[in-house]
């Protein structure tokens, strides 16, 4: 049946094709943050998004990333809002979008006349790249043009039994019609390396994904705390690794194609794993300071939708893609129903299989891919957030998809 | 809750508060509120809680020592750090990580480690 799925896409120039037709307005350091925000908020649009980097040194993996944000194919055009000073090459920026195809425009405040004119000037220029990315041709879009990101948050003793598994099968399925799914968060592996490099396709890649944990087990050893929240230990996780085979089984059973790093956009369909522990030594504190980095860099790998698993209950969406809510706990979904896109928990009390909830999941991707908002995004969440790191480039032996292509 | 006779519904998850996830585990999660007193049945044996136990928290499926490694989904998931008997609670109070310490709000640095 899943050749069949087609749904209408929004053709780019780069022969991507996004699923939301959303403008960003980006403040390109915390100074220009306010008068952003308050474009975006008269703006009063759904699909208008507040992105941004507070930082004013400089940071490659910030402007890489602003980069791949501002060109994700959910994304139809792009306001800049910079102070003046701050070190992001905003021109650059500017340039690298518009030679994407898509409508951008640059706002310096300094030279605008400051707040009230520069949110004037912006709430037009806004007004301009709307009607620009309304004219983008819309066209039939397939699975095996789709590419899906999944990420646990709040998880508790039941993730791993029913959402984090649900999911599994719904990658399986995605995997099966030749998307890319995308896993993540090394952190969150430690103790699983070894069996997930048995997954991978060359013995090369394996070796690769164990390399990754170990830095990852390093990086959390020095910042002195494991990707572990309190709140885990409330729902019943007690220890990091336990945590971590919850996760691992979001990634459901496909062979692993490739070990990427954020802003790298997987080559062809097939599971792919996400390093987002920065390399070299540890520099700029933790890795992901909370779940929405993480998210943002799925999608700066080219994520039309999240999947979120949560146990204890997140609440979160994202700018520029949805996030579909999977809630693992039974007593958790009838707390924040409102906040949930699909039960999961009714797995635990025998009115579910994997299986079911697995092929719901999967629904929910294609009416959200085919313009159905997901509920996180009805309520208006749009988190965002970017912080430093420092990214090498992957190997040679990390995408051997490529070299057999 | 649905029947029995559903076909498709996991039946441990429709017979018992607590699931086994794979044959090797030594311990088992519960997947509906206990409350003390309760019956619980752990490999047809009838042991009574003396706790209330939370969904998603762990019992011990075997007595278990210190230095036990803990299986769960047929995986090692950190070591023992106190006995327990058959249908106890095991988490933070006895149990530990094999790779980095866990920590809580209240708990936030005693087990900091360096590497």
């Amino acid at each position: 049946m899943n050749d069949a799925v087609s749904f209408s896409g929004w053709q780019r120039a780069d022969g991507r094709k996004g699923i939301r037709n959303v403008i960003v307005v980006a403040y390109l350091v915390e100074c220009a943050h306010h008068v952003t925000r308050r474009i975006v908020n008269l703006a009063d649009d759904m699909d208008v998004h507040l992105i941004g980097f507070p930082g004013c040194y400089p940071n490659q993996y910030a402007y890489e990333m602003m980069r791949a944000v501002c060109t994700h194919p959910n994304v139809g055009g792009a306001l800049l809002v910079s102070l003046g000073c701050e070190s992001m090459n905003r021109e650059k920026l500017l340039t690298e979008i518009r030679a994407s195809g898509r409508p951008a425009e640059l706002l310096v405040i300094q030279e605008a006349g400051g707040t009230k004119s520069t949110i004037e000037l912006g709430l037009a220029a806004v007004k301009r790249l709307q009607s620009e990315a309304a004219k983008v041709a819309r066209v039939p879009m397939y699975l095996n043009e789709l590419i899906v990101g999944t990420i646990c948050g709040g998880s508790d003793g039941t993730s791993g039994i029913s959402a984090n598994p649900a999911v599994g099968r719904c990658f399986d399925a995605l995997v099966a019609a030749d998307a890319i799914c995308i896993f993540e968060e090394t952190g969150e592996l430690i103790g699983c390396e070894t069996i997930m490099a048995d997954r991978a396709i060359t013995p090369e890649l394996g070796a690769e994904i164990e390399a990754c944990v170990a830095k990852a087990e390093h990086y959390y050893r020095v910042m002195g705390f494991g990707s572990f929240a309190p709140g885990n230990a409330d729902g019943g996780l007690t220890t990091l690794e336990e945590k971590s085979m919850g996760a691992y089984s979001k990634s459901g059973s496909s062979p692993i194609s490739g070990l990427i790093k954020p802003g790298d956009i997987p080559p062809a369909g097939g599971l792919y794993l996400l390093d987002v522990v920065p390399d070299g030594e540890p520099r700029f504190g933790f890795p992901n300071i909370s779940d929405n980095a993480e998210i943002i860099e799925l999608i700066a790998c080219g994520s039309h939708v999240i999947l979120f698993t949560t146990g204890r209950g997140s609440v979160v969406g994202s700018a520029v893609s949805p996030v579909i809510k999977i809630c693992a706990n039974p007593e958790t979904y009838r707390r924040l129903a409102g906040d949930m896109d699909v039960n999961a928990g009714r797995i635990l009390e025998g009115e579910a299989t994997l299986d079911q909830v697995g092929e719901e999941i999967l629904q929910h991707v294609i009416d959200v891919a085919s313009g159905e908002r997901s509920v996180s995004e009805e309520l208006g969440h749009q988190e965002f957030i970017l912080t430093y790191k420092a990214f090498e480039p992957i190997g040679p032996s990390c995408l051997p998809v490529r070299q057999i292509q | 809750m649905t029947q029995t006779a559903d076909p498709v519904a996991p039946q441990h998850a429709v017979l018992s508060p607590v699931i086994l996830l794979h044959p090797d585990d030594n311990i088992l999660v519960c997947v509906k509120q206990i409350h003390s007193g309760d019956a619980l049945s752990i490999d047809g044996e009838i042991i009574t809680s003396q706790i209330d136990i939370a969904v998603g928290h762990k019992i011990a499926r075997i007595a278990l020592n210190t230095g036990d490694k803990v299986y769960r989904y047929g995986a090692p998931i950190g070591s023992m750090t106190d006995a327990v008997a058959k249908g106890e609670h095991v988490h933070m109070h006895n149990m530990k990580s094999d790779y980095i310490p866990s920590h809580t709000r209240s708990r936030q640095n005693k087990d900091r480690s360096e590497s």
